[in-house]
């Protein structure tokens, strides 16, 4: 039973500068990891107070406290400067505090009405029409506009999320907390939930933005609160933030976050003292007709040591044309040969063993089972391969053994090699695929989209083992919708678009414009 | 175990380490997360008795007494406990890999009219021990057959398995009574049934009790299948499909032949059960009967958590249960399907305490 406040505090802005929501010295533990390490952050209304923090700062675990699912180890969380509990979502709601995660919360075969009536009495009959009414017209105050009997799912994400935001407001929330609220967001409709946020803020609600897009905090933020290790490392003013260019404030940011200054520029292509070999990789006019979007007639060719690049934007036949590569499914017509072998009809284990790798961008989809421990996520693609079994019996020995190992050399954080790999963070699971992926006998790795959603250090880190990988004399296949990333890493760059090459791209002097003209002439057609 | 020595098992085990203290305080806590509930059940069945105007200490007494306490209960016990292994084993493979075979039913009791209408015939030809061998292999062959169907159209078709395994039982089911009363008949009797298996040419006994060997069949298949998900390369394959078919898609393994292959174990140890239960009871299959066993040991596994030794314990749990149930309901009036009743209490108060157990666990971790 939700508990019917309707206080005014939603309608009567309260003066800009006062604390709504404060957490004070608080720290939460979980086993093997501090989460969260003395933090004391105030929120004001009227301002968006943007917590900025790479994946696993501990960004997810301050929401949740501040949403009612986990509690204080140490410390309190103040609501107008009196200390209180926050026990349930529910309570969190009861005292202000409103939430809109990452992923949808709303049953997308109901109406919208009905999602907002879903939080009602249960004896009584919802009342549609009061709810319509006025869903309309907060969505009027917020220059939103909603349609109160759509039905959600024939709602886009950002619709979605706007809906959301409405019913945290109707249900009383003076403090508004987005939990990465752009991630799932097109940059147009993130543009637009920047500009909500600003009107939010006008009528005297305390937003919190949870993000790790730099860009975005400075474009959106009043206040600006960098988290790094569980800390709170330090905060920006309104002031300071108003009183500086973008290119200060992100300096300082990024000297917050990591302790020194340095964007992912001025490192491009520093791999000079390559060796290029022989043909490792050798793709001719494959089609598949298997996925959504059809791959037509991709030839290229990868030496060894060489890294190609594949630009386009998402969903243009990337996923495809890696599921038909690494043989999870099958091409209709060409070749794909590898080291001169035909591997066109191999299944994907006999590709693996022929050196083909394949780095999954859908990590918890299909890279790994989030329930299973990392050692076994280790080696999903080699059960029943010796040492790690011997006539088909397990060996746990040799299984914790080379566990430890990969842990080791790709620095990866986890409290031990038996914990569930779903409880890692993204860059951590990454770093366990790269691990699966990288060792062993590689030829050639294909990458897709293999930074997507990681923070800037494991952004780092990622790009350093694919040099690496090339280095060492592999053939890459780097799938990226990062054309910086590209231009960084790639020595040539194909661009797909609607599933085909429309050309590929000596990377040097005037690449960028060379790929953005091939992008652009795909609309030619 | 009390509300204290709970908190300190809990944070003994967040302290870290591998001591060996720790472990034993964490299998106790284990223990006592297990045996609270058949506790509970029992009190909350004893009050249900007392309402239905029965005396439970009376009741429960007279069950374990006739079910464990006395030699021809206990043997009776341990004999009905190979076919429900059986079909427990049968069930973990399917749940561990992901699979609902639901079907058991049918399985079974088409195996189970199959080898009763052929052994009787062989056994001119056969030895003894050739004929029952014979026997569990026709059992196994026909519920895997039976579980083909299904198989092929989850496996190809991603049709669910849950409600095709289903369908497949009613027919199955309604197939044997079919056969028993127009094809299997034995001319001999009145009474439709089959031809009817010598108690000499059964399944031997074990040393000089009247307890089936088709104890140890179930055993060793319970424990087998046990080993083989937890321990081997195939049964990690299993799990992973199970897990997630993505996953296994994307780690180049071949799903489809993976659920055809869970479907056949599964199903043939279903008929394997329905062979066991024949050669080594029942000797024939009267029309109309249907043990139903299959559904009652989809609980009796998942209390257990899918593990092959704590099914092992809930079998014979249950099997006491009705044995002892069946001899109450002649001697008490109380029904025979009181056992069912104490096993759905049981289900529903191991869920609370996995619950309570899982909070407490959370608050102990602030």
């Amino acid at each position: 039973m939700r508990v019917p406040i309707q206080a005014p505090a939603a309608s009567v802005p309260a003066p800009t500068g006062t604390p709504v929501v404060a957490l004070r010295g608080v720290t939460k533990r979980f086993p093997g990891v501090i989460a969260n390490d003395n933090v004391t952050v105030e929120i004001r209304s009227g301002e968006v107070h943007v917590l900025l923090g790479e994946n696993g700062a501990g960004k997810s675990t301050l929401v949740g406290m501040l949403a009612g699912l986990q509690q204080p180890d140490e410390g309190r969380i103040e609501i107008d400067g009196a200390p209180v509990s926050v026990t349930s979502p529910r309570q969190a709601l009861a005292m202000g505090i409103g939430t809109v995660f990452q992923h949808s919360m709303l049953v997308p075969s109901l109406t919208v009405v009905d999602n907002f009536a879903l939080g009602g009495p249960w004896w009584k009959r919802p009342d549609r029409t009061g709810i319509a009414a006025r869903i309309v017209e907060t969505a009027k105050r917020l220059g939103l506009r909603v349609d109160p009997y759509a039905h959600v799912n024939s709602l886009a994400l950002g619709e979605r999320q706007q809906v959301e935001i409405l019913r945290a407001l109707m249900r009383g929330s003076r403090c508004l907390i987005l939990d990465e609220a752009t991630a799932m967001l097109t940059p147009h409709e993130a543009i637009g939930l920047g500009e909500l946020m600003r009107r939010l803020v006008a009528q005297g609600i305390a937003v919190i933005f949870i993000t790790h897009k730099l860009n975005e905090a400075i474009a959106y933020g009043d206040r600006i609160s960098v988290l790094r290790l569980g800390r709170n490392v330090g905060e920006i003013g309104p002031e300071t933030l108003r009183g500086a260019s973008d290119a200060e404030n992100t300096e300082r940011i990024i000297a917050l976050m990591f302790g020194t200054s340095r964007t992912g520029e001025g490192s491009r292509r520093e791999h000079t003292a390559r060796v290029i070999g022989n043909t490792v990789l050798d793709v001719e006019s494959l089609c598949s007709e298997a996925g959504r979007v059809p791959v037509r007639d991709v030839s290229f060719s990868v030496r060894s040591g060489e890294i190609f690049g594949i630009a386009g934007i998402d969903g243009n036949g990337q996923k495809e044309l890696a599921e038909v590569l690494a043989g999870q499914s099958p091409r209709s017509a060409g070749s794909i040969r590898l080291m001169g072998r035909e591997i066109g009809g191999a299944s994907v284990g006999e590709r693996r063993n022929g050196g083909l790798r394949y780095v999954t961008d859908d990590r918890l989809g299909e890279g790994t089972v989030g329930m299973f421990p990392v050692a076994t996520n280790f080696l999903l693609k080699d059960i029943g391969a010796a040492p790690f079994w011997q006539r088909g019996i397990e060996r746990p020995e040799q299984i914790r053994k080379q566990a430890e190992r990969h842990v080791r050399d790709f620095d990866i954080r986890t409290p031990s090699t038996q914990t569930p790999v779903g409880k890692l963070s993204g860059g951590n699971i990454q770093k366990v695929l790269l691990a699966r992926e990288l060792t062993g006998a590689a030829q050639a790795v294909i990458f897709a989209k293999p930074t997507y959603g990681l923070d800037v250090n494991n952004i780092r880190a990622t790009r350093k083992r694919i040099s690496e990988a090339a280095d060492a004399g592999k053939a890459v296949v780097l799938i990226s919708t990062d054309l910086d990333e590209l231009l960084e890493l790639a020595d040539r760059i194909a661009v797909i678009d609607r599933g085909s090459i429309r050309g590929i791209v000596d990377n040097g002097e005037g690449a960028r414009d060379e790929i953005g003209r091939l992008m652009s002439a795909g609309d030619e057609k | 175990m009390t509300d204290q020595q709970a908190a300190a098992t809990v944070a003994g085990q967040h302290a870290g380490g591998d001591d060996k203290g720790q472990g034993a305080r964490a299998s106790l806590r284990v223990v006592a997360v297990s045996i609270g509930p058949l506790i509970a059940a029992l009190v909350i069945g004893g009050i249900l008795l007392l309402a239905m105007g029965f005396n439970p200490v009376s009741y429960y007494g007279y069950v374990v007494q006739r079910a464990i306490f006395s030699p021809s209960g206990l043997e009776a016990t341990l004999t009905r406990m190979g076919p429900l292994l059986l079909i427990a084993a049968s069930l973990i493979v399917a749940f561990r890999a992901g699979i609902w075979n639901l079907g058991g039913d049918g399985q079974y009791l088409l195996a189970a009219v199959c080898v009763a209408a052929t052994v009787p015939l062989t056994l001119n030809v056969l030895p003894i021990w050739a004929n029952l061998l014979l026997g569990l292999l026709i059992g196994a062959t026909v519920g895997a057959v039976w579980g083909l169907l299904p198989a092929i159209l989850k496996a190809w078709q991603g049709i669910n398995e849950i409600i095709t395994t289903l369908m497949m039982s009613f027919l199955g089911v309604s197939l044997a009574n079919v056969l028993v009363k127009l094809a299997f008949l034995d001319p001999a009797t009145t009474t439709p049934q089959t031809r009817t298996l010598p108690v000499e040419a059964r399944l031997p006994r074990l040393f000089d009790t009247s307890i089936s060997s088709g104890l140890l069949i179930g055993l060793v298949a319970v424990i087998a299948v046990h080993l083989v998900m937890t321990r081997t390369s195939f049964g990690m394959r299993l799990r992973l499909v199970g897990a997630n078919p993505r996953a296994a898609i994307h780690a180049g393994l071949s799903v489809s032949m993976l659920t055809i292959a869970v479907f056949a174990i599964s199903a043939a140890l279903a008929g394997l059960s329905g062979a066991v239960d024949i050669l080594g009871t029942h000797g024939n299959v009267r029309a109309d009967w249907n043990p139903a066993y299959s559904l009652t040991v989809v609980p009796l596994v998942f209390l257990a958590r899918l593990n092959g030794f704590g099914s092992i314990a809930y079998v014979f749990l249950f099997s006491a249960l009705t044995i002892g149930g069946e001899s109450a309901a002649r001697r008490i009036g109380v029904p025979s399907f009181f056992s069912l009743v104490i096993v759905a209490i049981l289900l529903i108060t191991l869920g609370l305490a996995e619950y309570l157990d899982k909070r407490h666990q959370e608050r102990v971790r602030r």
